[in-house]
């Protein structure tokens, strides 16, 4: 690991201020991937804001029957959430569904939408990957691909992003809330707050220097079963190979988002009017344009067979 | 331990340098107390020394282990504030303040934490590496059970939650043993909990 300064904020826009005004600074919450991060050198900050003692930990209504859940609140936390458990499902699924119980207690809602992927080539400091080092090349291309995106790749990147809590948020229409160094505030809807690779994939979000979240919000509840189901290579604690995060109701129209497929939760809000014509419908639509490598091509037909299972899940 | 991560860094660097601003190598050093097994410990340490490696290398209580040293054995698990987490993946400097609890805070030989008792009368370990993460997540995975915190494999988020097998196996995914004792460890957190195996 490269030694680093280290500082503790008292409030959110000195944490914001700290990181726009410090060469290489970045924050830290709870840490669970910049330090993995950090110790293969993949991650080499010269500066640490510590955020955790800014607050930001709670989870509240909003005036519009929301709720608004503070950066900082843990993974376990708020997937014990009452309110998340009962009208949120989808939510808390998404959590359990991620990770360990040991890195649940640690990881934040903030954090857990800023995780880098897992591609094994951006792991790999010996192998080309244009996301850690920009223009060396994408040595998962043609490499072992079968964990890695079916679609909104580009030729220089075909990493995923690897979490389940987002993609809940993206079937839930979320909305990520910022604050800049000069006090600015902004709100981001998840549909745009992580950027399709393109040509610079070593830019995984659209916020800007020094920019911290401070909350995620959620508009008020969708009725419907909440269903998040995860396809993997274990039973526990491994990233998805393909998931779905769903909200059907009783007349078979509903929401779905899916993960493991794409720089992003992947969504495509005109594919849902086919949700009542069954599983396929939806995925022809939604995986329209995949370019999926020999390798990973069947988790097109996962995607579709897992949203079939979802599907009569809701109808049980 | 600068000329060693010198000399770590002439190999490590990439060829296309210069595209993000490098780090030195100059140690930083910062003042922490920590509080470990309710002893206070005031340190200066390497803002880089992690939970575990302050604990192991500084407070030398070597319970703890260091095991894959990114979060994927659980062979560091310690208790910080009440919660199990990977002490290898948090930083000492952190822990201002926090109460850390390690395996040899839980009990002693001849007054053992009844985990720890259970896992002997259960063979809950053969080489014995992953027992002292095994045994902080295991009480700390019975206390979440206990206090409403729902898992992966709960059938109903709604309901209370019972120390089952299928609820021991899922929580406890996180600490990894190669020697296989789980079918043994799920026996010792059985009984801890007060259920039948």
């Amino acid at each position: 690991m490269k030694s680093f300064t280290y500082e503790r904020p008292s409030s959110p826009a000195e944490a914001a201020s700290a990181v726009a005004k410090t060469p290489n600074a970045k924050f830290i919450a709870g840490g669970t991937n910049l330090l993995d991060l950090m110790k293969l050198q993949i991650e080499t900050p010269a500066h640490l804001v510590d955020v955790n003692g800014l607050g930001l930990d709670q989870v509240e209504p909003t005036s519009d029957g929301g709720l608004r859940i503070g950066a900082l609140v843990r993974n376990t936390d708020l997937a014990a959430d009452a309110r998340v458990r009962k009208d949120y499902g989808v939510l808390s699924r998404a959590l359990l569904a991620g990770a360990s119980g040991q890195l649940r207690n640690k990881a934040t809602t903030a954090g857990n939408l800023l995780q880098r992927t897992r591609c094994p080539y951006f792991y790999d400091t010996a192998q080309a990957c244009n996301k850690r080092e920009p223009g060396s090349g994408c040595s998962a291309i043609g490499g072992v691909s079968r964990q890695l995106g079916v679609i909104g790749t580009s030729e220089a990147c075909i990493a995923t992003y690897p979490g389940d809590m987002a993609v809940a948020m993206r079937v839930l229409d979320a909305t990520v809330e910022t604050v800049d160094a000069t006090g600015h505030e902004r709100k981001i809807p998840i549909a745009d707050f992580h950027r399709l690779v393109g040509d610079k994939p070593e830019i995984d979000t659209t916020l800007r220097s020094g920019e911290l979240i401070t909350a995620v919000t959620l508009p008020k509840p969708v009725a419907g079963t909440h269903i998040y189901r995860k396809v993997r290579d274990r039973a526990s604690y491994a990233y998805a190979l393909v998931s779905v995060a769903a909200i059907i109701g009783k007349d078979g129209t509903g929401h779905v988002a899916f993960g493991g497929v794409a720089p992003r939760p992947w969504r495509v809000e005109a594919a849902e009017a086919d949700l009542p014509r069954g599983a396929k419908a939806v995925t022809d639509r939604v995986f329209d344009g995949a370019t999926p490598t020999h390798e990973n091509a069947f988790k097109l037909k996962l995607a579709e067979r897992t949203l079939g299972a979802v599907l009569t899940e809701a109808r049980a | 331990m600068v000329g060693a991560s010198a000399a770590a860094t002439l190999v490590a660097v990439p060829s296309a340098a210069g595209a993000r601003p490098a780090a030195t190598d100059a140690p930083v050093l910062a003042k922490v107390a920590l509080t470990v097994n309710g002893e206070r410990h005031e340190l200066e340490l390497d803002t880089r020394t992690t939970l575990l490696d302050a604990v192991r290398e500084h407070i030398h209580l070597t319970g703890a282990k260091k095991g894959c040293d990114h979060g994927q054995c659980g062979a560091c698990t310690m208790i910080v504030d009440g919660r199990r987490i990977n002490s290898c993946l948090t930083l000492a400097v952190m822990h201002q303040d926090d109460a850390v609890m390690t395996i040899e805070g839980l009990g002693k030989p001849g007054d053992l934490h009844p985990m720890q008792a259970a896992f002997i009368k259960h063979d809950g370990y053969q080489c014995g590496f992953c027992t002292p993460g095994q045994i902080c997540s295991g009480i700390a995975v019975l206390a979440e059970i206990k206090s409403g915190i729902p898992s992966h494999v709960s059938a109903d988020l709604n309901a209370t939650y019972e120390a089952t097998q299928n609820e021991i196996r899922e929580r406890m995914s996180g600490n990894i043993c190669r020697c296989g004792a789980y079918s043994n460890i799920v026996e010792a957190m059985t009984e801890v909990a007060g259920r039948q195996a």
